[in-house]
């Protein structure tokens, strides 16, 4: 059994994958619950410290090392996946299934990445096997949303390469350990992270192409991308200040957004890089504490936020429609649904019991630790938005508000396990949050359930409620609202093009200018040429041979003269 | 939902709201931050906050809302 330690995590994915792709039924639905369940079971037995090493060009590369940060990223992607898979299962669509293995696979590939060159060939794979889920909408929409998507990934791969070569170039190491932001490479590198992490206006590719891909895909997606961004950061720039700041501008300008966003899955794809900011923000911080509550936090999320897609996905199966003024009343006819919604909707808003209380919870005791006064307020205000747009909003304007009559069953049984698993993961973790903390890369002894914590929570998200009640009865509330809202990829989708256009219009005058200017210039030419060369041109004439000899005589006879003169005179 | 059961669930969280804010005044709340320490802190804090957070998104509405197919036809949201 001794190789099949040595085995990397992705193998199994793409091998399921390419079995995938040739088969259908119910050996398909096998070989797609294999593969997170053998891989997982595989990863079980591994135990840190194992580094498979292999050259490749003349570079030392590591192609599979595992520590406690990436196993911990390789547990939390097999459980993604699973529960991705499961959700999926229902789906006739080789197209998807094939995609997601591939990319739940990159994922893992990339965690468990030793150096920087197979880091970046899992960054690209990663960005081309996730595209195809969103493509797999076969919509317009999805389409060219899946370009956009592409687009920002591939130039984030481009800069990664980059750095990484830049690095290289001065000396530095293969090997994926801490980078830092010192010189060209670091930053580069940074960035280039900073794309996949949605660093704002870095962002706007997760809000815009997530929402457009299928119902099932969404689940995969936000499971993976982000994450694996997650960990490299948290590898490559634990303690770098600047991504306090980020993480907590992160955390901040999202939830305006999704306050007055209509599509239910796009809130919360703004939703997510709200958390997101909390874990970016614990990394930036660098303590132990700091960074096992990131970490801790991006595992959570990863359960949390994929059953919240999930619920939003069930209801985009049903009814057919996402949007918050479409929606309303489906307590009645899905109530399971509903329930479990509002168990993903408790654990991303940290209620005490609920997963997202246990880590959240490290991240700002961390932050107050180490003397971010201000972080701290951002951050508390940050968490009591998040229970106003994702706790209550999702759940309420989805379920309840107003009854639009909508017909509806609850989804195919697939669906309600995926939800059930991740649900009880939920509540598990956030009742015994020793199952994970024992997983953290770092020894925790901290204690989330502290009376004092726990009344602080609840009076931040009862008072929240309170602020949402209040608001709906006096009217205050933003109604729900078709209509598109500007963000970052106004520059790209706009401003790009209307610049190009409005250059084109002030080029054509001078261009037309330097053309009459070319064609005249070239007439005037020809005019000169023909005037010497056309058949009635000057140097074009026939000159009589007669002429020509009495010309030679002439120049003879001046040829001798000279001679002679030059004779005489010596 | 009908109007009983909005009425239970609204009361309820009356309740709780009238309750919790008097709890920091029974024990001694051991605290990183000098304001943690200020009874009802977090409290108000939460119900300011997210009042600002509803007003401030309705002006952010104000500037960024556009028609739904502002980016062309199939192309919008």
């Amino acid at each position: 059994m001794m190789w099949l330690a040595e085995l990397p995590p992705f193998v199994p994915f793409y091998v399921a994958a390419l079995l995938a792709g040739v088969t259908r039924g119910r050996i398909r639905v096998l070989i797609l619950l294999a593969a997170p369940l053998l891989g997982g079971l595989q990863l079980l037995g591994i135990e840190p410290g194992i580094e498979v090493h292999s050259r490749f060009l003349g570079y030392q590369l590591i192609p599979f090392r595992v520590d406690r940060l990436s196993l911990l990223f390789g547990y939390l992607f097999h459980i993604g996946a699973f529960l991705a898979i499961v959700f999926s299962l229902h789906v006739r669509d080789t197209l998807q299934h094939v995609a997601g293995l591939c990319y739940a696979g990159s994922a893992l590939g990339a965690v468990f990445a030793g150096d920087l060159i197979t880091l970046f060939v899992f960054w690209e794979l990663l960005a081309l096997s996730s595209v195809f889920l969103i493509w797999a909408r076969r919509s317009e929409r999805a389409l060219v949303a899946g370009f956009r998507y592409l687009m920002m990934h591939i130039l984030s791969g481009v800069l990664l390469l980059t750095g990484v070569l830049l690095h290289l170039q001065q000396g530095g190491s293969l090997q994926f350990t801490y980078i830092g932001l010192d010189g060209l490479s670091g930053w580069l590198i940074f960035i280039a992270f900073g794309i996949k992490c949605a660093f704002p206006l870095l962002h706007n590719w997760l809000t815009d192409a997530y929402p457009e891909a299928t119902p099932t895909a969404t689940v995969f997606l936000s499971a993976m991308t982000t994450k694996v961004a997650v960990y490299t950061l948290a590898r490559g720039f634990p303690g770098t200040e600047l991504l306090i700041y980020i993480g907590v501008v992160m955390t901040c300008f999202p939830i305006f957004y999704a306050v007055i966003e209509n599509d239910l899955r796009r809130v919360l794809g703004y939703s997510m890089i709200n958390q997101i900011g909390f874990m970016v923000c614990g990394i930036g911080i660098g303590t132990q504490l700091a960074l096992n509550g990131a970490v801790a936090h991006a595992f959570n999320e990863v359960i949390f936020k994929g059953l919240l897609l999930m619920s939003m996905g069930a209801v985009l199966h049903v009814t057919g429609r996402i949007n918050g003024t479409d929606l309303g009343g489906l307590y009645k006819t899905m109530p399971k649904t509903a329930t479990l919604c509002i168990i993903g909707a408790a654990s991303i808003s940290a209620f005490p019991l609920f997963s997202g209380f246990v880590s959240k919870a490290m991240i700002m005791t961390a932050v107050l630790k180490e003397g971010h006064d201000w972080a701290w307020l951002l951050l508390l205000f940050a968490s009591a938005g998040v229970f106003h747009h994702a706790g209550i909003k999702i759940p309420y304007f989805a379920f309840f508000a107003h009854d639009r009559g909508l017909k509806a069953t609850e989804p195919p049984a697939n669906m309600l396990l995926a939800m059930l698993l991740a649900a009880l993961l939920c509540v598990m973790i956030g009742s015994y949050p020793r199952l994970l903390y024992d997983l953290l890369p770092f020894p925790v002894n901290y204690q989330a359930y502290d009376f004092t914590h726990v009344i602080a929570q609840l009076q931040l998200l009862f008072f929240a409620a309170l602020a949402f009640v209040w608001l709906n009865l006096r009217g205050l509330y933003p109604p729900e609202l078709s209509a598109v809202n500007l963000d970052s990829d106004w520059t790209y989708r706009r401003l790009l093009p209307l610049t190009v256009q409005r250059l084109i219009a002030i080029g054509q005058p001078l261009d037309a200018t330097l053309r009459r200017w070319g064609t005249a210039c070239g007439k005037a030419l020809i005019n000169t040429l023909s005037r010497h060369h056309a058949p009635q041109g000057l140097l074009a004439r026939n000159w009589p041979t007669g002429s020509m000899v009495l010309w030679v005589a002439l120049l003879l006879g001046a040829y001798l003269l000279a001679y002679l003169f030059e004779v005489s005179d010596q | 939902m009908d109007k009983f059961n909005v009425r239970r669930v609204l009361y309820s969280l009356y309740v709780c709201c009238a309750i919790l804010p008097i709890i920091d005044f029974l024990y001694h709340r051991h605290s990183l931050h000098p304001w943690e320490s200020w009874p009802g802190f977090y409290a108000v804090y939460g119900f300011v906050g997210c009042v600002l957070l509803v007003l401030i998104a309705k002006l952010l509405r104000r500037l960024v809302k556009r028609p739904e197919n502002y980016y062309g036809k199939g192309n919008g949201r």
